[in-house]
């Protein structure tokens, strides 16, 4: 029998006759590599989270082969002098071994701290970005949910996470952790004994917090980032309004090379960021904190910044006590409020806002493209609403800081909070509405007069007039015909139309000839070119 | 502007024609996925410009810039001294050396790849048709009749029988599906005679009922001159464990007031039929555990007699029971009945009277 001889040419070619054979992969391939994605630097905020994702998983990983999950009680015999023979829990003893004896173990436990910082960080800029352009509208509501459910989860993830090296801050924060859950009507003592097995602290609940943060949270927040990612793809994304651009088609460039590549790069550029603030900046210095003790705490005892609002909220709560004089008694905790209603609103309504908006507007159409801020006055003024309300929350949530580093009366602190909580968000709301309704008004008034060119004219008569450019066309009198809104940037200067030769490329010495300054379509119209009238 | 595309528009080729170029085949490709390019131009004048080769090079730079920093970075990594030590060393460095290293070298990596894709890579301009029309009303119809359909051929409609059958069948196992996570994890906190809310370490019942005394961390009792005037001090309960995790609500803070205020504190505690006599001489103890959120309040303001919590800054006027005057809280801090056995230690004379801890819903 004559052995075939092996063909490396044909190799590649037979390969892909043999995946195509079997999964029939060319014509769904090709419409991969063709994909046309839009491009705007405000659509890679998400990309931040998604690539912040994996590092938190490679990080994890490697913490969890080290860490022990447990509570037994015992004494530190490490390298970490100051806490000699203290007694304390297995998690923070090895939470601490990790910190000294493993090489590059605090590197990895820094990296991942400020992973989770930085993810948690690009979700709230990413949800603002998609709020205030109108992405979340029809098609899209259900992504936006998913969305909302991702920092649900993420603020889950990081309090399990921060908690399992139970060391003094980690367990303050567990204590109030089940005082909450103890804050419940009825069901309070009973939920606070199953989480805890028992009496707080109990032996259990560093256990149940890993895996749920190891297993089970990840393994939700990775399905809903791939549906998340499914449904971007499979609705493509939104893009910006603006030339050839339309509710039907999407303007960009194809997936590959160019945007997989610099996608790419963009990752890498995260990673490389998120490395270097893990080794320059310390977080979390679990070592200087103590293990948790029920009768120690210090002060400056803050969460994560995005469990701050939360606490700063149930700082800010009055003592107010609600009593049911039935029985024995019953009572309604202020910290009920706060903590358990208060942090169920805060993620019910963003996820019904799309439902609520469309309603208000009898929207019933699929938008595909965005909406500048200015052009939904009201949308940006409940933006704007929420983030402030957000921000006051979260300040005092560490209004005991400022408190001590700007020598305030920490109750003048708490008052101002709280009226601030009151008074600061419809402020927001007004200031908003109307700093979008004088852009609006701004960006009409240039399509209809010109852009202004600081060219003053004194008229026959003694007036003064500045002149304007058209943007387009002009009538018989020399006065511009009022132009559309095209839902995108107006050009307000003269040097966006061109006024001004393109720079010149080249550190030392010019790199290229400068290209022929471009010609603004209104003066491209009229080959001649005349003395700039008014355009009064 | 509007209008709308469906399906392929333009003329297609013959990709088997020897005369295409690859280009001609990429864009045939394009034609069939609705998408055309609109422009499509390199950012340089010809091939192989001045420019051109500035670029390319100073991308070679930085992929060999992410390259040394890289080894530099596992070289640090195997050679530079990391074992933790006392004191200025050279391991203070370990973990800032990591970092810098690592993150330039991924930061050029991640810069090379991006001057790559936008320099030297062709801008272009793709329109590519969305079609994000729903289905017909035609495929809608067809759709939803074949899923009704498969509940015809079930028959559920048409046998009712079976429709109890199952849900009677179905909803046990959803609940013992749910069993053994609730079953397992539930806890009565209700199940001892005194339920673990109402208790704390000082409970006779913990010390054979005799009673408890007041102990520091290492567990030794406490006579009233350890205490200086105007001095505190936290205290647990003098049992197995009573200064550990096992005891988180009993921790107590003792303080010896000044006589002025001893007296104002006792007229107040006096007027309190649960707190009445719950003094010993010019000292009193009040549960260090805040009854807003259960951290310590173990901030004692000695000039104005309040404790302040520092996890939500309540605050609690020692001189008058404890009662919050600031803050979240609504309850006072439990006050614990001091006396001294007849070794001249301080004991507590029973159990706190009041709740200790945060509050909750059955609490009386």
């Amino acid at each position: 029998m004559k052995r075939r001889k092996m063909d490396l040419a044909e190799a590649p070619r037979n390969f892909a006759k043999g995946v195509d054979d079997r999964f029939q992969a060319a014509t769904p391939l090709r419409g991969l590599l063709n994909k046309v994605f839009p491009d705007h630097w405000s659509f890679l905020l998400g990309e931040i989270a998604l690539f912040s994702f994996i590092v938190l998983l490679l990080s994890g990983v490697f913490l969890t082969l080290f860490f022990d999950p447990s509570m037994k009680e015992v004494a530190y015999d490490g390298e970490y002098l100051a806490l000699k023979g203290t007694m304390m829990s297995a998690a923070y003893e090895s939470s601490l071994h990790i910190s000294f004896e493993v090489r590059g173990g605090l590197f990895m436990r820094q990296m991942h701290h400020w992973a989770a910082l930085l993810f948690m960080a690009s979700i709230i800029v990413h949800m603002a970005r998609v709020f205030f352009t109108g992405a979340f509208r029809k098609p899209r509501e259900i992504n936006w949910v998913i969305g909302v459910l991702l920092f649900l989860l993420g603020f889950f993830a990081g309090f399990t996470g921060y908690s399992l090296p139970d060391d003094g801050l980690s367990g303050t924060g567990l204590r109030i952790a089940s005082a909450i859950m103890l804050t419940l009507p009825v069901i309070g003592t009973w939920l606070s004994a199953a989480i805890f097995g028992g009496e707080f602290p109990g032996e259990l609940i560093i256990g149940r917090f890993y895996i749920a943060h190891v297993l089970l949270i990840p393994g939700i927040l990775l399905a809903l980032i791939a549906a998340h990612l499914g449904i971007v793809f499979k609705q493509k994304h939104t893009q910006w309004p603006g030339p050839l651009r339309t509710n039907e088609n999407v303007v960009g460039e194809r997936m590959f090379p160019r945007y997989a590549m610099k996608q790419g790069g963009f990752f890498m550029a995260v990673f490389g960021v998120i490395a270097l603030m893990a080794g320059m900046f310390q977080i979390n210095p679990i070592w200087l904190f103590g293990p948790y003790r029920a009768a120690e705490v210090s002060s400056a005892s803050q969460p994560d910044f995005y469990v701050m609002f939360m606490d700063g909220l149930v700082r800010l709560m009055p003592n107010w006590q609600i009593y049911i004089p039935i029985g024995n008694g019953y009572s309604i905790p202020p910290m009920f409020w706060p903590a358990v209603v208060g942090l169920g609103a805060l993620f019910t309504l963003p996820m019904a806002y799309p439902w609520l908006e469309a309603r208000k507007l009898k929207d019933k159409r699929s938008h595909h493209l965005l909406e500048r801020p200015r052009d939904n006055p009201e949308r940006v003024g409940i933006g704007m609403m929420a983030m402030t309300f957000f921000l006051v929350a979260t300040l005092s949530g560490a209004n005991d800081v400022i408190a001590d580093k700007f020598h305030i009366s920490l109750n003048a602190m708490t008052w101002a909070g709280r009226i601030g909580l009151l008074i600061l968000p419809p402020l927001a709301y007004y200031i908003s509405v109307r700093i979008c309704l004088g852009l609006q008004q701004h960006d009409r008034q240039v399509l209809a007069h010109g852009v202004e060119t600081g060219i003053i004219k004194r008229l026959p008569n003694g007036q003064f007039v500045e002149i304007h450019q058209p943007l387009g066309p002009v009538d018989d009198h020399g006065h511009p015909i009022p132009l559309e809104y095209a839902g995108w940037a107006v050009p307000k200067k003269m040097n966006r139309i061109g006024a001004l030769a393109p720079a010149i490329k080249g550190f030392f010495y010019p790199v290229e000839k400068p290209a022929e300054a471009p010609v603004s379509p209104a003066v491209a119209a009229s080959t001649k070119r005349e003395e700039i009238k008014s355009g009064r | 502007m509007t209008a709308v595309h469906h399906g392929e528009t333009g003329t297609p080729v013959d990709v088997n024609d020897p005369h295409l170029t690859r280009f001609d085949i990429v864009k045939e490709g394009l034609r069939r996925d609705d998408i055309e390019i609109v422009t499509y131009e390199s950012h340089f004048h010809g091939q192989n410009s001045k420019a051109e080769k500035r670029v390319v090079r100073n991308i070679a730079i930085l992929f060999l810039l992410s390259g040394l920093f890289t080894l530099a970075f596992l070289v640090f990594y195997i050679v530079w001294p990391w074992e933790f030590e006392l004191g200025h060393t050279l391991s203070d460095y370990y973990t800032p050396i990591l970092g810098v290293t690592l993150g330039l070298g991924l930061l050029a990596l991640g810069f090379a790849i991006l001057a790559w894709a936008k320099k030297l890579l062709p801008h272009e301009l793709s329109i590519q048709q969305r079609h994000g029309d729903p289905s017909s009303d035609e495929e809608r119809l067809i759709t939803g009749q074949t899923m009704m359909y498969v509940a015809d051929e079930l028959g559920v409609q048409r046998r009712p029988l079976l429709k109890g059958a199952i849900a009677l069948g179905a909803a046990p196992l959803g609940l013992a599906v749910a069993a053994p996570l609730v079953g397992g994890m539930i806890e009565d906190p209700h199940k001892d005679p005194e339920p673990m809310m109402y208790r704390t370490g000082f409970n006779p019942v913990k010390n054979g009922g005799n009673p408890v005394r007041l102990t520091r961390e290492d567990g030794s009792p406490i006579r009233p001159d350890d205490v200086s005037a105007g001095g505190q001090m936290t205290v647990y309960p003098g049992i197995p464990h009573g200064a550990t995790n096992h005891y988180a609500d009993s921790p107590t803070l003792l303080i010896h007031l000044r006589a002025d205020d001893a007296a104002t504190t006792r007229a107040a505690a006096d007027a309190d039929p649960r707190n009445k006599g719950s003094m010993y001489g010019n000292y009193v103890a009040y549960s260090k555990i805040c009854t807003h959120a259960g951290c310590p309040a173990s901030l004692y303001e000695q000039q104005t007699n309040r404790l302040l919590c520092p996890c939500h800054q309540s605050q609690f006027l020692i001189t008058d029971n404890a009662q919050p005057v600031f803050g979240p809280a609504t309850r006072r801090l439990p006050m614990l009945p001091l006396t001294v056995d007849e070794e001249g230690f301080f004991v507590a004379a029973s159990d706190y009277k009041d709740t200790v801890g945060p509050d909750f819903w059955e609490r009386p």
